[in-house]
């Protein structure tokens, strides 16, 4: 059960290795937590992820295999981690970038990153959403993008669907309203990570640390959608009235 | 727009977000009124794999009353009052609130052996959380007075418990994980008007309000102090009484002396919309109540609400601290251990986590039950709003020395310690947890507190 004060007793992390999924874990009062579910692709990273988190004080560390195409399997292994207790929060926090160039020669290319991005959100999601709204209580976060407010020539396979997996959780949080779950939409920008390794950095660039810092005092005040850095958000407003011309321009 | 029920998201009938008083950490149940004992075997016969849960009036104030994905009795309808005027005892349905019994008894010449700090609980609220009153120190709690009851046990079993059966005192202070208390009867003490005779002393100081309660209490049948929580010296006002007789009440009022009009003047939607509990407003507060306390007078006649439910005169004065909500942090002490009023009181003002409410009381004697909070010695309770920057850490920190004083906290306040903390607080849990084991072995009754404490 998550506290009045918001600390949550367990986790469930689906991308079990993501830079801002667990430095949030790390931002959360450690003395309350009880279990923390890794799941991701089995591999020598998250076996770490679990190895460091133990070492670090945090009980309960356990991994489970997900694979985020399998969308298949995606209910059972939900379902498996709500059968042995509830869970406070659920973090969606998989995802990959890819690569345009790549992913406009080859289209199965672009198909995968969909696959993960969107159609794997919206089962796992959906699975979870099941099970919290069950239990009556919890919190759901997912990982958006900004690349999903308006799609760019650089990245628009990324944005779209970053976009679609947005529209989704917008949808998803309203269906859950009064529901006793609550679902926290990040926006983030930039962030200098993994996954962003070797890309020309982007203006307002922050670290996985400070999106974990965001989602951590969001969770609290029970907000809805939030940009990472805050001033994203008037950013966005007025690149999203940017006539097209312009836009396309624009070096980012 | 109406989505199909097939979907698992949309909300069913019945089903209803509940919370404590404090209005933090809200989870949703379905809310099944019933209305007799039989109804009570059914549902419990019915439950499903969530569990189920009795609730009262909803004072507790963290997340002892709500059971996410359960159900949830609502039992305000089995609230029949039965009141035996010769012996002076009264069985009820465990729905009845205070509220209901005292507007019954006081014009009867009857008053409930135990209140407290508000009348809008029921008896089944007061026996689960085995709850205080400012008589504590001489006539020990609501529980210590019940006679017998009829409770409805995990296994779905119509059981009568009295004060000799451990299953009687596991359901005591046992917050609803024993069984759901369906009907009790309990003493009541005699009064032969509707006034109490007040004395008030406003101390300059918390060692000086100590010492007149350890020297003073006894000779009072109630007695409790009000602590200026944004004040450095602890300050306070303490008062103490008992019923008045009919010679104290002034000629005019000798004709009906057990007159009982018990009123809620506003609510506080109504006086201010947001935010009413904020640092300047309390200390604004906490000054004018100080002040207006007299220095010491004796005597003085308050009318039965205004002596044993101020709060009461506003409704839903706990939407005052705004969305975020708030907590109460009760503990009790020994008395070798009463400099950790002061401790308390210092670490949440220096972060801010100053409250209107904030009460000092000697605990007497404990009872039987297991769960049962009171132990000797001293309790403090202390609203604070939940998002004060640093609570969370500064609570912990408390608890830590509530601890090594062999202390413990209050359940039905209780919405953030740690299952350590309830498992090193109460020794005799596991001794409550054999019994519970017996009447509820398949775990029908669930509670948000019972998961987080890993009761
Ligand atoms: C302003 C205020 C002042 C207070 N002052 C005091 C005080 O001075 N002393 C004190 O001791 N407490 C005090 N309290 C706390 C309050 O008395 C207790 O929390 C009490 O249990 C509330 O009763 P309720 O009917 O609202 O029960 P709820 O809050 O609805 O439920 C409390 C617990 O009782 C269980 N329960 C309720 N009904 C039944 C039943 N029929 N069978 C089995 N279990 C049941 C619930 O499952 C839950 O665990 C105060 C609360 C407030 C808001
Ligand atoms: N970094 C940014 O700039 C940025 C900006 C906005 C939004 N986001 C979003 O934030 C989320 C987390 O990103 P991050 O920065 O923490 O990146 P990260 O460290 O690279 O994390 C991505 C996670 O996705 C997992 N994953 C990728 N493909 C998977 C698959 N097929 N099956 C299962 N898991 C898979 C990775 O697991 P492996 O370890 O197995 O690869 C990893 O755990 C992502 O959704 C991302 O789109 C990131």
């Amino acid at each position: 059960m998550r506290d009045a004060v918001g600390a949550p007793q367990s986790i469930l992390i689906l991308g079990g290795t993501s830079e801002i999924a667990l430095a949030t874990l790390r931002r959360l009062p450690r003395s309350r937590i009880r279990r923390v579910v890794l799941a991701g692709r089995p591999s020598e990273r998250l076996a770490a992820a679990v190895a460091e988190l133990t070492t670090a004080g945090f009980a309960g560390v356990e991994q489970v295999a997900f694979e985020a195409t399998d969308t298949d399997t995606h209910g059972s292994i939900i379902d498996a981690v709500f059968d042995a207790g509830d869970v406070d929060l659920v973090l969606l926090a998989f995802g990959v970038l890819g690569d345009q160039a790549e992913s406009e020669a080859d289209p199965r290319l672009a198909v995968t990153v969909a696959t993960i991005n969107y159609t794997a959100m919206l089962s796992t999601g959906l699975n979870a959403a099941r099970r919290l709204r069950g239990q009556g209580h919890g919190s759901l976060v997912v990982l958006s993008s900004v690349a999903g407010d308006r799609a760019r020539r650089a990245n628009f396979v990324y944005g779209s669907t970053k976009s679609g997996l947005d529209a989704f959780a917008q949808g998803l949080s309203d269906a859950l309203h009064g529901s006793g779950v609550h679902v926290l939409v990040v926006r983030a920008g930039f962030v200098r990570g993994r996954m962003t390794e070797g890309r020309p950095e982007a203006p307002m660039a922050v670290t996985p640390d400070e999106v974990a810092a965001v989602i951590v005092s969001s969770l609290r005040k029970g907000r809805g959608t939030v940009y990472v850095p805050a001033q994203l958000r008037l950013v966005m407003a007025a690149v999203k009235l940017l006539p097209r011309p312009v836009f396309r321009k624009l070096p980012y | 727009m109406t989505i199909s029920p097939i979907s698992p998201l949309v909300p069913r009938e019945g089903e209803r977000l509940l919370s404590g008083w404090g209005r933090t950490a809200p989870s949703m149940a379905t809310v099944l009124p019933v209305t007799s004992v039989t109804d009570v075997l059914a549902a419990v016969s019915a439950a499903g794999p969530r569990g189920i849960l009795a609730r009262g009036l909803g004072r507790s104030y963290g997340d002892a009353a709500q059971s996410g994905g359960a159900t949830v009795l609502d039992l305000s309808a089995l609230a029949q009052v039965h009141v035996d005027t010769a012996a002076g005892v009264v069985s009820c349905g465990a729905g009845a609130s205070l509220d209901d019994l005292l507007r019954t008894l006081v014009p009867a010449g009857y008053f409930v052996p135990v209140t407290p700090g508000t009348r809008m609980v029921t008896v089944g609220g007061a026996i689960a959380a085995d709850v205080h009153g400012k008589n504590h120190h001489v006539e020990g709690t609501f529980g210590s007075h019940v006679s017998s009851m009829t409770i409805v046990d995990g296994r779905g079993e119509e059981r009568v418990l009295e004060p000799g059966d451990p299953a009687f005192w596991a359901t005591v202070g046992g917050m609803g994980l024993t069984g759901v208390v369906a009907e009790a009867a309990f003493d009541l003490i005699p009064i032969s008007t509707s006034m109490v005779s007040v004395d008030t002393d406003r101390t300059a100081d918390l060692d000086e309000l100590m010492d007149r309660m350890v020297s003073g209490d006894d000779a009072y049948r109630y007695s409790v102090a009000w602590v200026d929580s944004a004040h450095p010296s602890g300050r306070g006002v303490l008062t103490r009484g008992d019923h008045a007789p009919v010679e104290r009440l002034p000629a005019r009022d000798r004709e009906q002396p057990l007159a009982y009009d018990p009123r809620v003047l506003a609510t506080v939607p109504v006086v201010m919309p947001k935010g009413l509990v904020n640092p300047l407003t309390m200390r604004a507060f906490n000054e004018a109540w100080y002040r207006k306390a007299p220095k010491h007078r004796v005597g003085e006649l308050q009318p039965i609400a205004s002596f044993f439910h101020p709060l009461d005169i506003l409704q839903d004065w706990n939407l005052g601290y705004g969305p975020a909500g708030f907590l109460q942090y009760q503990f009790a002490v020994p008395d070798d251990s009463g400099h950790l009023v002061s401790l308390a009181l210092d670490r949440l003002r220096r972060i801010g986590a100053i409250s209107p409410v904030t009460v000092l009381k000697r605990f007497g004697a404990a009872n039987a039950g297991p769960l049962s909070f009171p132990q000797p010695g001293w309790t403090l309770a202390i609203d604070v709003p939940a998002d004060v920057p640093g609570l969370a850490d500064a609570l912990d920190d408390l608890d830590g020395l509530v601890l090594a004083a062999g202390g413990r906290l209050y359940l039905a306040k209780d919405s953030r310690m740690s299952p350590e903390m309830m498992a090193a607080t109460y020794p005799r849990l596991s001794e409550w947890r054999r019994v519970r084991d017996e009447m509820d072995p398949d775990r029908v009754f669930v509670s948000d507190l019972s998961r987080r404490l890993l009761l």
